[in-house]
């Protein structure tokens, strides 16, 4: 556990030395794209982090949480449809113009309350949570694990992407919800509105982690990696075990909803392909790769990850798919703990604090 | 020029009064209401002058019109005008030359009929079928008389049956013809036409003497209707349960002997799909008469080169995560990336042509559903595999170790069994399924890099239904799922039809965590 401590501590001073140089840097060094794109990153390990805390502490592998982000994503991609108004291309004050070109006259119900921040800042948290916990309680009660779980996460992101490219569902169908102009007013494209992300993502992931750190710190925590190491003994314990899993699992969605929400205005679009089943697996070798059950390694892994994804298919497009295989494999079978765990490796042995997975 | 032309039609005059009732008639076609018009039309067909039938069939077409210069009545096609009575060529024209004879609906649909009567007396039964099978279309009780008088001399039977029809319909359209003959004509109509004619048939409940009949006959037509629908319903439910069987039996046995999902078994299939493109190819270059044979060829190459390509997944990289079946599953999505990518590389990104053997193209009807044969022969080829697979492992001594390490992988190990060797062989076996699964899909699906990823979920839908590791289950997830997924597209569409087969699946493992047909075991429930 002090290790976990260390690690945090490091890493979260150097977030904040991250967060006060880019500002700094913002139009002079870095372009502003970069900040966008650092922004970008953080969301990602945020994601990271919330996928670390079930795989990496309660052992259930998520092959959907791409559905929980997207899911946040889309609501506040409404909210910035909504705040459009006018200035669409159809110059609808009150209907986004994808419902003007299908000819709907008025907004579906599930639209009413997006127009307010407020509401939406509470449904990027509970849209995701409510699926998440209403899931979990059908799938932890019949106690369905192991690999089943992951094709059944698999399958529900799958019903959603096919779910949200139909016109009807109200959610722009294939195209998704694009063209935003601003968000409270501040147009996105303006650097201020940029580094005023960038810090939201900085802040959130900060917050991500340590929350994280408490669930996984406290008594909850340390029966969750019974469940995950021993499942069967510690329902024999007496510990209820789907409580338990559904708790952090639930707490697990609304984080990934917050990365998601986060990541639109930033990227300035949200279409139904970010639901896709790939996105999701991708997800789970970030967690792999910077090492699974440190939190701070989910997050390192999930930037070195997409850095790397920007930097060659900028440099080598047909490449990135051969190194994204080849990590997979290379990381499963050579490097299991991943690099966070395999940096403490290197350290003189100190006794170990919990089973192997 | 003009004046010409006027002493060359005083000329022609004495001539013309030879035909003078025919071309009199045909040269008041332009002018009048439109009812002296049908009669003209009707008037003409009856002159039994060869001419009418051309003439006829110009008016219906809109291509007959009035030279501006002098009036004659010409046929005009694209830019050149024939005289419509003489038939010699009246010289290139424009549209601001003519004037076109206005034609309405109704007085098409006369002329049809009219025409119709005139090929009734062709002397080819083939022409004679046709027009009565035009009056059928376009039923006219003026040409009753003319119908009975062809009935009567008629001997060619495709002819004789057509004018049958012909009359029925020509009757059931009159309603002031005889009841026993109409009565007559409803029963010929619905034994013959069924489902095609129930717009006649409706129009019967109007009549106080067939009402009866024609309802009854209606509810009839309708329940076979409803019945036909229905079992076009199922057979595309088969079918699809056919491909996901294929697509899912192999992963379905890997999964239940070595307890690892193969997440690269959608690209073995693509591989075997491709496996058939090559073969497609060498053989068009080569050997183009052995085209019917291309998949004969292709089905066993593909099962070693998938098969080999599995037992390499097991030996390098399955056999080292051995009792870590999340890390297997991520190990091998990378091997899917890269297999993926690499046909991308060699095949490029684009659909490649894959063609069907001349056995396979064409279809059939069955109680009037279309089956087409690529489909037919696909879910015979599907039951052959698992008849295979069902022999493979109930008979031999490989399938006695697979059952063996299923149910208890420690327990086999100490009976001596090599559970390292049956791994291996069942991986290969499974990889080497979804290459005969590729070679048949080939047949109906798109063969791109992207062929697995479409029925990756849908396969392991159908074993977590089914129940992993058993065939029975296999067999009964995959055409349950076909089935109900082809019952439920009429209903809510085909993407709102995907999405509740997955809501149900999730719901139905509530009640049968290991799916229909559970794998019986100690070691499965750990």
């Amino acid at each position: 556990m002090r290790q976990i401590n260390r690690n945090m501590a490091v890493f979260l001073s150097g977030l904040f030395v991250l967060t006060v140089a880019i500002p700094l840097m913002q139009g002079q060094v870095l372009p502003d794209y970069a900040v966008q794109l650092v922004g970008k990153y953080l969301c990602y390990a945020l994601l990271a982090v919330s996928l670390d805390l079930v795989w990496g502490y309660a052992g259930i592998l998520s092959l959907g949480h791409a559905a929980f982000f997207t899911l946040g994503a889309y609501v506040m991609g409404m909210h910035l449809m909504r705040e459009i108004g006018a200035r669409g291309v159809y110059a609808n004050p009150e209907l986004p113009d994808f419902m003007v070109f299908l000819n709907w006259d008025s907004l579906p119900w599930f639209w009413g309350a997006s127009d307010s921040f407020a509401v939406t800042l509470l449904l990027v948290v509970a849209v995701p949570g409510a699926l998440a916990f209403i899931f979990g309680w059908f799938a932890f009660r019949a106690r369905v694990n192991g690999v089943y779980l992951s094709i059944i996460t698999q399958a529900m992101t799958y019903a959603l992407m096919l779910a949200f490219f139909r016109n009807e569902m109200g959610f722009g169908g294939n195209n998704g919800l694009t063209d935003f102009k601003d968000l409270l007013g501040i147009p996105l494209s303006s650097p201020g509105m940029r580094l005023g992300l960038f810090i939201a993502s900085a802040l959130a992931l900060a917050a991500g982690l340590l929350i994280a750190r408490a669930i996984t710190q406290s008594h909850l925590g340390r029966v969750l990696v019974g469940v995950r190491d021993a499942e069967s003994r510690t329902r024999f314990l007496g510990y209820r075990v789907e409580e338990y899993k559904l708790f952090v699992w639930t707490v697990s969605a609304m984080m990934a909803g917050v990365a998601g929400a986060l990541y639109v205005p930033q990227v300035g679009i949200v279409n139904p392909g970010e639901f896709a089943p790939a996105n999701s697996i991708e997800i789970v070798i970030w967690v792999a790769l910077g090492g699974r059950g440190t939190l701070v390694g989910a997050a390192l892994g999930a930037m070195v990850v997409a850095l790397t994804k920007t930097l060659l298919t900028g440099w080598l497009p047909d490449a990135w798919l051969y190194a994204l295989g080849a990590l997979f494999i290379l990381v499963t079978l050579y490097l299991p703990r991943g690099i966070v765990g395999a940096l403490e490796g290197l350290k003189p042995a100190r006794k170990p604090q919990e089973v192997a997975a | 020029m003009r004046l010409i032309r006027l002493v060359l039609i005083c000329l022609m005059l004495p001539v013309a009064a030879l035909a003078q009732s025919f071309d009199e008639i045909a040269t008041l076609l332009p002018d009048g209401s439109y009812e002296d018009r049908a009669a003209r039309v009707s008037a003409l067909a009856a002159s039994g002058d060869p001419r009418a039938e051309a003439l006829l069939s110009a008016l219906a077409a809109g291509d007959l019109a009035v030279l501006k210069a002098d009036g004659r009545l010409v046929v005009v096609t694209g830019n050149a005008a024939q005289d419509a009575l003489t038939g010699t060529d009246a010289g290139p024209v424009t549209r601001r030359d003519v004037t076109r004879v206005r034609v309405n609906n109704n007085l098409r649909g006369q002329i049809r009929a009219a025409l119709g009567s005139l090929g009734l007396s062709a002397t080819d039964p083939g022409v004679r079928a046709r027009a009565a099978s035009q009056l059928e279309a376009a039923p006219d009780p003026t040409q009753l008389p003319a119908l009975e008088k062809a009935l009567g001399t008629e001997t060619d039977p495709a002819a004789k049956s057509a004018l049958e029809l012909a009359r029925a319909t020509v009757l059931l359209s009159a309603p002031d013809a005889a009841p026993e003959a109409r009565a007559e004509a409803l029963s010929l109509i619905v034994a013959r036409r069924g489902a095609s004619a129930q717009a006649l048939i409706r129009a019967q409940l109007d009549d106080p003497v067939l009402k009866d009949a024609a309802a009854s006959a209606l509810t009839h037509i309708e329940r076979a209707e409803k019945l036909r629908g229905w079992g076009l319903t199922l057979w595309q439910g088969v079918s699809l349960g056919s491909v996901l069987l294929l697509a899912a039996i192999g992963l379905s046995i890997t999964f239940g002997v070595c307890g690892v999902i193969n997440m690269a078994h959608g690209e073995l299939v693509m591989l075997g799909a491709y496996t058939t493109f090559v073969v497609q190819e060498m053989i068009r270059n080569h050997a183009p008469g052995l085209f019917d044979w291309s998949l004969a060829i292709a089905l066993p190459l593909a099962f070693v080169i998938t098969g080999a390509i599995g037992i390499a997944i097991e030996r390098g990289i399955v056999r080292k995560l051995y009792g870590r079946p999340l890390e297997t599953l991520l190990a091998t999505w990378g091997v899917s990336l890269i297999l993926q990518q690499a046909v991308r590389t060699i095949f490029g990104p684009n659909n490649r042509q894959v063609g069907n053997p001349s056995w396979m193209s064409g279809s059939t009807e069955v109680f009037g559903i279309a089956l087409t044969w690529n489909r037919v022969w696909i879910l015979l080829f599907a039951l052959a595999v698992f008849a295979f697979l069902m022999l493979v492992l109930r008979r031999t001594a490989l399938g006695l170790q697979m059952r063996a390490v299923t149910q208890n992988r420690a327990m086999a190990a100490e009976m001596g069994i090599r559970t390292g060797r049956v791994d291996a062989l069942t991986f290969g076996l499974g990889a080497g399924i979804a290459g005969l699964a590729g070679v048949a899909l080939s047949q109906i699906d798109n063969v791109s890099p992207n062929l697995g990823q479409g029925y990756i979920v849908d396969s392991f839908m159908v074993v977590v239904f089914g129940g992993a590791g058993s065939l029975w289950g296999t067999l009964a997830g995959a055409f349950t799922l076909g089935i109900a997924g082809k019952l439920a597209e009429p209903l809510a569409g085909a993407m709102l039809a995907k999405v509740l087969i997955l809501i149900f699946i999730i719901l139905f493992i509530q009640k049968r965590p290991r799916g229909l047909f559970p794998t019986r075991g100690r070691a499965v429930e750990g």
